[in-house]
């Protein structure tokens, strides 16, 4: 079997002291961040990227994802003690979790989520290990404009799935793949809206956009609000194991939660928060067993299912990033600029010319859930003594990692200027409730897709039908042509809408 | 009227944006399909922008929402801080040659950016910002400069030289 000669040889580079160590170090600053809330994945990672620039590229993707799931089960955590979503994808966790934790089950609630969130997280393991290889097979018989039309339906994918406005979303991305053109073009040489300044010609560096659209973009949204009456549920923690009772109900809630996570982790635009959402509302349609806890309530269904389907849809969503080099989602996005700038091209042939690389970080994967589950179940205590922190010694602190992650990127002074005029205008975007997400994404795609475009239409000599009577290529934007006319559809359309409001 | 103030102005801001954006792709060579120039997709992606936020703006003034939509007041007051923290920060590590200003390094960086950005909060005590600041400096100085080895001038350079 290749797949477990293919693991071996990964679990050989995960196992090494060093990247062991490297992705315990993530999954605790992964937790660390995601126990705090007011600060998403996409912030924490572009925060700790530099951290990772000296490391060789296998110990630093594998710290860089270790924080991404990390992220995942910390949020869970603030979710069910304080009522506050960690990050996006455990707003419905707050739902029932919160609940439970209010009636003294708290211990069964984070049980659930991290027992449900490593048996998600293996199978996503699994499933990336096991689908890699023919899809990368696959990317092999792409051509530019295949490629082209493939993030076409991505970057579609990602606003139809998401939240809010379609039109503002679609602007973004276009908003989006313009600032990514900033900079000397590939081609010609030509510096592009530089305005003469050096630094420019260079483009706009992406862990500045990250930093500041979304780091100071959400430290200041959250200084604007006033501190909220936390009500810390933490002297009720005891007792963590489940009743037996809770293992029934649990186990066909975190099948379901995966597979669904597994599934919707892949597509374009999903990733751990549509996986929820999704989980969640798939639990309550379910009918309930007598003498179950009603939803909304503190039903263990409403906890596990959807903290398994994030951590699934956590995991499957690096098979795009890896066997195509398109990123699924704004994280996955900053795995790209990652990879980038430890000189990987991220795409089909990482897994032939990077064997090590591929399938060590696949290995980490699991190895990252294992210790997730130890750091946040038994030492559940340390993180709740954590979140008893005051706001005001927090921020602060995060302002400084986000100002010495700018200025390590290129120790240059501009940077920080740049960084300061981002700040404002991520302030903006919330202020005018423009999601920032799909602008990350078309900032990593903006070059690829013009290079792409540039290259089919060079071999076929400017005739833009090229991009239909490909037959990959015609499917894919079939394909992308049909999820905006199912999202347009009235019905489905107040639909989507309600599917992102949760009481 | 202006049904909807946040779509109406971010509608404005695409538009101003795409078209910025366009007349500037008007500059490099503009080429045709098969031989795009510089200009070629930028010019594209300008249009298509300004026309999107054109959408936006003229859904705003028809859709009907419950509330308005108000972009509401700006917190200044924490943008200002935080912001300006930032700046402290970046001018004070590596100095501003143009204005004269030497580097200062971190150990003052981070003090003066954890005061500035402490004002940015609801409640400011000076005893609990300098012990903060001396945390982070310690913490800082421990995991950047002796972990990770980030090449950062410490100390201001008249004492070190």
């Amino acid at each position: 079997m290749d797949l477990f000669s293919n693991l071996a040889l990964g679990f050989g580079v995960a196992f090494t002291p060093i990247n062991l160590m490297y992705a315990l170090v993530g999954c605790i600053l992964g937790t660390l961040i995601g126990v705090l809330p007011g600060i998403g994945p996409v912030a924490t990672i572009a925060m700790l990227l530099p951290a990772t620039y000296a490391l060789p590229p296998v110990s630093a993707l594998i710290m860089l994802a270790g924080i991404y799931y990390g992220a995942q089960y910390g949020g869970s955590t603030t979710a069910i003690l304080v009522n506050l979503p960690g990050e996006a994808s455990s707003v419905v966790t707050t739902i029932d979790g919160y609940q439970m934790a209010r009636k003294g089950r708290a211990g069964p609630a984070l049980a659930a989520a991290g027992l449900g969130s490593f048996f998600a997280g293996s199978v996503g393991t699994l499933i990336l290990a096991a689908f890699a290889p023919p899809l990368t097979e696959l990317a092999f018989k792409f051509g530019p404009a295949e490629y082209f039309s493939l993030m076409i339906l991505g970057l579609i994918g990602a606003v139809v799935l998401a939240s809010g406005s379609l039109l503002k979303a679609i602007a973004m991305i276009v908003l989006g793949l313009l600032l990514g053109l900033v900079g000397t073009d590939v081609n010609s040489g030509v510096a592009r809206f530089s305005f003469d300044i050096p630094e420019l010609t260079d483009g706009i560096g992406f862990v500045t956009v990250a930093m500041g659209i979304f780091g100071y973009g959400e430290i200041i949204s959250n200084l604007s609000k006033p501190e909220e009456d936390r009500e810390l549920l933490t002297g009720k923690v005891e007792g963590l194991f489940p009743t037996k009772e809770d293992f029934k109900h649990m186990l066909p809630a975190v099948l379901r939660g995966t597979a669904l996570g597994s599934v919707l982790g892949v597509l374009p635009g999903g990733g751990a928060l549509l996986a929820a959402f999704a989980a969640y509302t798939l639990e309550k349609k379910i009918k309930l067993k007598p003498g179950e806890v009603p939803f909304g309530q503190g039903n263990i269904r409403g906890v596990a299912s959807p903290e398994s389907a994030n951590n699934a849809g956590a995991q499957t969503s690096f098979i795009p990033l890896l066997t195509l080099g398109i990123p699924p989602n704004a994280v996955m996005a900053l795995m790209v600029g990652a990879m980038t700038i430890h000189n990987i091209q991220p795409g089909p042939q990482v897994m032939t010319s990077n064997p090590e690389l591929f399938w060590g970080l696949i290995a980490s994967m699991w190895i990252g859930n294992l210790m997730l589950v130890i750091l946040n179940l038994p030492l559940i205590g340390m993180w709740i003594k954590l979140l008893s922190v005051p706001y005001r010694f927090l921020f602060p602190a995060i302002v400084l990692f986000c100002a010495i992650g700018v200025y390590s990127t290129n120790n240059n002074t501009f940077d920080i200027w740049m960084v300061a005029g981002l700040g404002f205008v991520g302030y903006l975007f919330l202020k005018l409730g423009c999601e920032p997400a799909p602008l990350l994404l078309g900032f990593i795609l903006g070059p690829m897709m013009e290079e792409n475009l540039r290259r089919a239409l060079l071999l076929s000599r400017g005739d833009w039908s090229v991009f239909l009577t490909r037959p990959l290529s015609g499917g894919l934007l079939a394909a992308a042509v049909l999820l905006l006319i199912i999202v347009l559809l009235p019905s489905i359309r107040s639909k989507r809408e309600e599917a992102f409001v949760e009481e | 009227m202006i049904k909807s103030q946040k779509d109406f102005y971010s509608g404005l801001m695409f538009t101003l944006v795409g078209a910025g954006f366009a007349l500037g792709a008007g500059n490099y060579s503009v080429g045709t399909g098969a031989r795009m120039g510089p200009g070629y997709f930028p010019m594209m992606l300008g249009i298509v922008l300004a026309v999107l936020g054109a959408f936006v703006t003229f859904y705003s003034l028809v859709e009907h929402t419950e509330d308005g939509d108000k972009v509401g007041a700006f917190a200044w007051r924490p943008l200002g801080y935080v912001l300006g923290a930032n700046l402290a920060f970046g001018v004070l590590l590596g100095g501003l040659p143009s204005i004269g200003l030497p580097a200062m390094g971190l150990i003052a960086a981070i003090f003066a950016l954890t005061i500035i950005a402490s004002k940015a909060g609801d409640s400011f005590v000076w005893k609990d910002v300098i012990l903060l600041a001396l945390v982070l400096s310690a913490g800082s100085y421990v995991a950047f400069i002796l972990l990770l080895k980030l090449q950062m001038p410490v100390w201001p350079t008249f004492i070190t030289g």
